[in-house]
């Protein structure tokens, strides 16, 4: 079981979260000049990284609010959280990738 | 390749079991193919081996970075089924199953397939509805499925609570008797010899490190163990697709969760079919040596590890004694789990893909293993005929430009 770090309650089990996938996919500023291929890059595609990997977690049963992660996907080493809005820690070298 | 019969296990009986031929050789890559297929998977195993047979291709290699039956193929829970809601997805697993049902005497090898019939049970009003309509588009596609209701669960599962008290009756379930169980790493090893016997270079330890291309074309592959040159490349890599697929500068809509299984102590045969719900989130059959064999759902978060959190498995055990409180004493021995590469509709991807001569067979999620011989068959037309089968023909992976998504989450939920 991951312990994620909420910013604000601090260290919780992960049964406390909710996923919300990958981090910074940034809404399109104007929706109706958006070509099929640049609403499927925004809705469907995703860069599932194998590394070090930016994620949104909610803590639902705890203070209700969304933020984002680090955490290696092959480790499951977590490097740290961040609130919404708040550039990422800088990221480890992808060194720890590999198996 | 020695024909497997009575008559060889008698003859080899008589050497004492010492001169059985290796099952597949372990040749060195060659420096070019005509086609490589990345992923020595069952998917890819059936891929090269109906390449072969079926289109006559035979200067293929399969690259596999591990070792044969070391990854999802012998890594899932074994269940076998086409009832499917939509057209596109009945038509394809159906043709999975009808291979199926001849699989064993068309490679040669016991891939132990035993029809003894899949129930879906349903636990509210929401999916009873749901089921019986998944029981009538089954019959109008011509796939075999019934309608049973509580009783008739019982029935069928004698050990099942059935009780109205339950925290989520059972109300009813679907039921494919044609679906069933089959031995999973047969499934790898037999596809493998009868590939090989065909001429296809199964290479193992070889992990694919780069695509190479030239003016929008592959050329070949870079790999642990050198170069290697080839015309065309499918990709049948599940977990990884994402991976390779940022070799060739693609964006794929998947993404790689753990998904978890787990075997109790061997115990004598007490449950004679296989059980799956969606609602309460468990599936149980039983193992010829009389492990129960179980799983649920994907962790929720990406994951290229191969194991899930503990909870997961605490969850699905809970659902499963409301089912079954028989199993309350039953110990378990082992947990594993698989990277699966689940995709928004819950439907697989079997397509071109922008670069010219590179396929890719992917996204079967929690529920490739049953495909296993549809995806090869389907792919290896299209790598073939370079366009798909009609079979495979709305997989494609512009359905997600188009927006004719297959829409097949509540079939797919926790069916695997
Ligand atoms: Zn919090």
């Amino acid at each position: 079981m991951l312990n994620i770090d909420c910013p604000w309650c601090g260290k919780r089990h992960e049964t406390e979260f909710h996923y919300g996938g990958e981090a910074h996919i940034a809404r399109p500023e104007d929706p109706a000049k958006l070509e099929d291929t640049e609403w499927a890059e925004f809705l469907f595609m995703r860069t599932n990284t194998k590394g070090y990997f930016a994620e949104r977690w909610l803590h639902s049963h705890g203070c209700r609010r969304w933020f984002n992660v680090i955490r290696n996907t092959v480790t499951h080493d977590i490097v740290g959280s961040y609130k919404m809005g708040e550039k990422p820690p800088k990221l480890p070298k992808r060194t720890g990738d590999a198996k | 390749m020695v024909k497997y019969s009575i008559f060889t296990i008698a003859r080899n009986a008589l050497t004492g079991h010492q001169n059985w031929p290796k099952q597949w050789r372990s040749p060195e890559p060659k420096p070019e193919y005509d086609v490589i297929i990345i992923g020595g998977g069952g998917h890819g195993l059936a891929t090269a081996y109906y390449l072969a047979k079926e289109h006559g291709v035979r200067n293929i290699a399969v690259l596999e970075k591990g070792w044969l039956g070391g990854g999802n193929t012998a890594r899932n829970t074994t269940i076998v089924r086409s009832n499917y809601l939509w057209d596109e997805s009945a038509a394809i697993y159906e043709k999975s199953l009808q291979l199926w049902e001849g699989l064993s005497q068309d490679i040669n090898y016991n891939v132990m397939l035993s029809q003894r019939g899949v129930l879906n049970l349903a636990h509210s009003l929401g999916d009873v509805r749901e089921g019986v309509r998944r029981v009538n588009a089954n019959r109008l596609n011509g796939v075999d499925a019934e309608w049973l209701d509580a009783e008739g669960v019982k029935n069928f599962c004698p050990i099942i609570n059935i009780s109205k008290s339950a925290r989520h009756p059972v109300l009813g379930a679907t039921l494919q008797r044609r679906g069933g169980v089959a031995r999973h790493d047969s499934v790898a090893w037999g596809y493998a010899r009868a590939a090989d016997a065909l001429g296809v270079d199964i290479i193992q330890n070889c992990e694919v490190t780069g695509i190479k291309r030239e003016g929008g074309k592959v050329t070949g592959v870079e790999t642990t163990r050198g170069d290697i040159a080839a015309k065309k490349i499918g990709v049948v890599a599940a977990g990884h697709s994402s991976v390779i697929a940022e070799m060739a500068g693609i964006r794929l809509p998947i993404t790689s969760h753990p998904l978890q299984a787990l075997v109790s102590e061997p115990i004598k045969p007490v449950i004679d079919c296989v059980v799956m719900s969606g609602a309460v989130h468990v599936y149980v059959s039983q193992s010829d040596k009389g492990e129960l064999v179980m799983g649920a759902g994907i962790d929720s978060f990406n994951s290229y590890a191969q194991r899930g959190s503990f909870h997961v498995i605490e969850h699905q055990l809970g659902a499963c004694l409301e089912l079954f409180p028989i199993f309350s004493r039953v110990r378990m021995m082992r947990t594993w789990g698989g990277i699966v590469d689940t995709c928004p509709d819950a439907s697989p991807i079997l397509s071109r893909t922008p670069v010219d001569g590179l396929y890719f067979n992917c996204g079967w999620g929690t529920g490739g293993f049953k495909a296993t011989p549809g995806s090869g068959w389907c792919f290896a037309h299209t790598l073939a005929k370079e366009e798909p089968h009609p079979l495979n023909a709305p997989f494609s992976l512009s359905r997600f430009e188009s927006g004719a998504l297959i829409d097949e989450h509540g079939a797919a939920g926790v069916a695997h």
